[in-house]
């Protein structure tokens, strides 16, 4: 990488694309780090603990929505094992009145925000067209388009900034969101107006089945540069440097000094989505070299190192996890047939004529027959 | 009661609705110091500072994206699209995040967002400054359209629109900024026609016009001419394209028996398309003659010198009239 003059560009950059910057080696070792040391010098090993559960955790729901979506009870599920330590890790540097706006594949984000696991299955299951409540969680509804959500969190850092307030924005997508215009305008209106966001890129490797090349022939934290705004490339299975770096961007953009783009350097173990075949296109022996850098078990080396009893570490996890699991399973199986009515409701906030009568049409259809909506719902159910 | 010009009214209309909700900002390219290249934002920004009057960086989807996430926080942003045909980069966000967010949030997020766009030909502009995008809109669940037609409407209108907590796509004929016509600045919102109604622009009895935006003076002219020769033409102003106030027209048609629809959008899958067969469905034992659509021609939008062949004029919409009452006419004798 082409060194940048920190003090003129105001780059947090570390200079070598081969040397990310990192905190725990592969095997677990702690890497001293006199800049970045300071921010994350409250992880003790209680709280290393709990963060440790929190990746179990997000893991084990992972594999149960891959499981679910086999057992035909939702429809489609996008997994995200390999990003547990960049999702959970960056999630827990944010304060409850800072802002998320996630793609769909942030179910961890999601869990770091409090949503509850019924909440991360009922839109694969196609019960409802998102899981939680926004304002309960400062987290906005999924985001399908690739990169739109990059602009949603700009603007509302915009705002954020114009009330006055010290919260902040985070925008997650993956490399592939990078080549969208939408990206491309965030970065644009943020630096313009020095918004208050982060722009979180998850760079897993694969956009479905195009590698990163095909997106970028730099790494994605330069473009940083070109856009005005401090650019650092971190290893994204790293849970400590993941939380680092994204808690001094954070407190950068309370500060009133800008936007931040942070390329966690990740890898997607599984597929695209439970619909993807990744044998078509990519190596096997490529996918055994991610697994040597897996962020659980580099945390959980690390806590052995500090002296905790790993097993108890991991044996305590999985209870955690397993109720999880066990909770999404159960609700999962549980979400009612939405009534069939629902389908025109909170399609505008005021009264719309046209609707209305198509509502009343369709009602009085349903009327026809003799168990009137149920017979409805089960055809639709089936 | 002033008079003044279209553009004028919705100046200051605008500026009402900034006066009256902090929450209010206006965003675009080149509307704070400028005052948008048609002077509409004239003055806001000296009057209420560049955080509520935010000129952007050139990006239609930015403006709109934004928009968004300002929504999320409580914000009601009011966007000016340049022009018409400047519309499409920001369609993913319009059709894809802004119509559909409520819905998806279950009602929990307001996408109170307003987005400005001045529309139409005749100007003598060039290409991608002419356009009438308005019916991709129409088609989209989750939003409103209207249209404006006149000084009072503009006024009125764009402060119901910013009120709405739906998300308006508000166009502007931007042939008939300079129209003047009297404006009540003083009149209470609240006593106003809300903005998803049509309006009986000249009561008529034989033939229903309907049509909105810049064709509104133009077939109020059409209606003079042929009263002339004895025929009464209803023309009304649509003003809502979604939704679409069909009971006006209704209880006009199953007067008059007979119903033209004129637009400079094009024919197929229009506006006129729409509530034809609406009309149809509704009225079809009251109609003496079968509906008539006078429209642009299905051709991206000609250059400046050839626009008046394209952009229904006064002429053209009297030869649908005539049409509507079986009177000689250019399809006369001519297989459809």
């Amino acid at each position: 990488m082409t060194p940048t003059d920190p003090v003129r560009t105001g780059l947090l950059t570390r200079d070598d694309e081969h040397d990310l910057t990192r905190m725990l080696e592969p095997d677990g070792t702690r890497r001293a780090d006199a800049e970045l040391d300071p921010w994350i010098a409250d992880l003790d090993v209680s709280r290393l603990t709990e963060l440790y559960t929190d990746l179990a955790v997000v893991r084990a729901l992972d594999a149960q929505g891959v499981a679910l979506q086999r057992q035909g009870e939702v429809g489609l599920w996008p997994p995200l094992t390999g990003q547990e330590a960049a999702q959970v890790g960056s999630a827990r540097a944010l304060r409850a009145d800072d802002y998320v706006f996630a793609s769909y594949r942030e179910m961890g984000v999601a869990w770091a925000r409090g949503v509850a696991p019924v909440g991360l299955v009922i839109e694969w299951r196609g019960a409802a067209a998102s899981g939680w409540v926004p304002a309960e969680h400062n987290l906005a509804v999924p985001q399908i388009i690739i990169g739109a959500q990059s602009l949603h969190a700009t603007g509302w850092a915009m705002g954020a900034a114009w009330d006055g307030a010290d919260s902040a924005a985070i925008a997650y997508f993956g490399d592939g969101a990078t080549s969208e215009g939408d990206v491309n305008e965030a970065l644009v209106f943020a630096a313009s107006f020095q918004a208050p966001v982060v722009f979180f890129c998850q760079n897993n490797h694969w956009a479905i089945s195009e590698p990163v090349t095909l997106q970028s022939r730099q790494p994605l934290a330069r473009r940083a540069d070109g856009f005005g705004m401090p650019g650092i490339r971190v290893d994204g299975n790293d849970l400590l440097a993941v939380m680092a770096v994204t808690r001094r961007a954070l407190d950068r953009a309370r500060r009133g000094d800008g936007p931040t783009f942070i390329e966690a350097v990740t890898y997607r173990m599984g597929p695209h989505t439970t619909a993807d075949d990744p044998t078509r296109y990519r190596a096997a022996d490529e996918i055994e070299s991610w697994r040597e850098r897996d962020p659980l078990a580099r945390l959980l080396a690390h806590l052995g190192a500090l002296g905790a009893d790993i097993e108890a570490v991991e044996r305590d996890a999985k209870v955690v996890a397993d109720a999880a699991t066990t909770e999404m399973r159960e609700a999962c199986r549980a979400i009612p047939q939405p009534e069939p009515m629902s389908v025109f409701d909170h399609i505008y906030a005021e009264p719309n004529s046209h609707l209305e009568r198509q509502r009343d049409r369709y009602a009085r259809y349903l009327a026809m027959f003799d168990d009137g909506a149920g017979a409805q719902g089960e055809e639709a159910a089936r | 009661m002033t008079t003044m010009t279209l553009g004028k009214a919705l100046n200051s209309g605008l500026r009402r609705a900034l006066a009256a909700d902090d929450r209010v900002v206006l965003m675009g390219e080149d509307i704070g110091d400028l005052g948008g290249v048609f002077r509409i934002t004239d003055g806001l920004k000296a009057e209420f500072g560049a955080n509520r009057v935010v000129d952007t960086p050139l990006s239609e989807a930015g403006i709109i994206g934004t928009a968004v996430g300002l929504a999320y926080r409580g914000f009601r942003p009011v966007v000016e699209i340049q022009f018409d045909g400047f519309i499409y980069p920001g369609f993913d966000q319009i059709v894809a995040q802004v119509a559909k967010l409520h819905f998806r949030t279950r009602g929990t997020v307001k996408m109170p967002i307003t987005i400005r766009v001045p529309f139409g030909g005749g100007i003598g502009a060039a290409e991608h400054h002419s356009e009438s995008p308005e019916a991709y809109f129409a088609h989209t669940a989750g939003l409103r359209v209207v249209v404006c037609s006149n000084p009072q409407d503009a006024f009125v209108m764009i402060q119901q629109a910013i009120a709405s907590d739906d998300p308006v796509l508000f166009f502007e004929p931007k042939r008939r900024y300079h129209m003047k016509g009297e404006v009540d600045e003083q009149a209470s919102l609240a006593d106003q026609k809300p903005m998803g109604l049509a309006t009986v622009a000249m009561p008529g009895d034989d033939v229903t016009l309907v049509t909105y935006g810049a064709l509104v003076q133009t077939a109020r002219d059409a209606a003079t001419a042929a009263a002339e020769e004895g025929v009464s033409i209803e023309v009304i102003d649509l003003r809502s394209l979604a939704p679409m106030d069909v009971r006006t027209i209704e209880q006009s048609v199953r007067r008059t028996g007979r119903l033209v629809v004129t637009h400079e959008a094009g024919e197929q899958g229009g506006v006129g398309a729409e509530l034809v067969a609406r009309v149809a469905e509704s009225c079809f034992e009251y109609l003496e003659a079968a509906p008539v659509r006078v429209t642009g021609h299905d051709i991206p939008y000609p250059p400046a010198k050839l626009e008046q062949h394209h952009v229904p004029d006064l002429d053209r919409i009297l030869d649908g009239v005539d049409r509507a009452l079986g009177r000689p006419n250019s399809l006369s004798g001519v297989e459809a």
